[in-house]
């Protein structure tokens, strides 16, 4: 299980293409990154929300392919 | 999706107030993630029963197509669904989680 960083940045962008997105590999395995994400998207979403719109950009490939990802999301 | 998981996880969120379903126990938390959790609930003393999601597979698989959200630890309190450790841990940080379990009848410190 592991994901490159450009995979996960693609990934997120791609759904959410007016997004600013940082990303940190946390273990530096390919495994564990943080990531913070800016998007209009998540306007007057609730956390859980925002958070369901990055899992689905992930496909199903959280937890599965990505172990951990502390997730940040942002309203801009 | 199987009927007998999903009735065990429904007969297991209302079976008390706050519930987690955790990797590990609250004693030994075998996560980074679930131990955040773990940690919060312990420092505004609220009482939560767990779940081992790594003792059963069943449980980990179904929590998660039972809540649509991939990943573990998964809080619940009062039948609904909180969040992971990253709006657990957010709501605890901007002081929202003490005044969200007093809005749900759960006492903390």
């Amino acid at each position: 299980m592991s994901m490159k960083l450009s995979e996960l940045q693609t990934l997120v962008q791609n759904a959410l293409p007016d997004a600013i997105i940082e990303i940190k590999d946390l273990a530096g395995d390919d495994n564990h990154y943080s990531i913070m994400i800016k998007s209009e998207q998540f306007r007057n979403k609730s956390r859980l929300e925002q958070h369901q719109i990055v899992y689905s950009a992930l496909q199903d490939k959280m937890g599965t392919i990505l172990h951990a990802l502390q997730i940040k999301t942002i309203s801009i | 999706m199987d009927q007998d998981i999903n009735t065990w996880i429904s007969n297991k969120i209302t079976s008390s107030d706050v519930v987690l379903f955790m990797k590990g126990t609250p004693e030994m938390p075998q996560c980074g993630f679930s131990n955040q959790v773990v940690q919060i609930l312990n420092y505004l003393e609220v009482e939560f029963s767990s779940v081992n999601v790594l003792e059963d597979e069943t449980v980990r698989n179904g929590i998660k197509e039972f809540t649509n959200w991939p990943t573990i630890p998964q809080l619940y309190v009062k039948n609904e669904f909180v969040g992971g450790a990253d709006i657990v841990r957010e709501m605890f940080e901007e002081n929202e989680l003490k005044q969200f379990f007093a809005d749900k009848g759960i006492k903390t410190n």
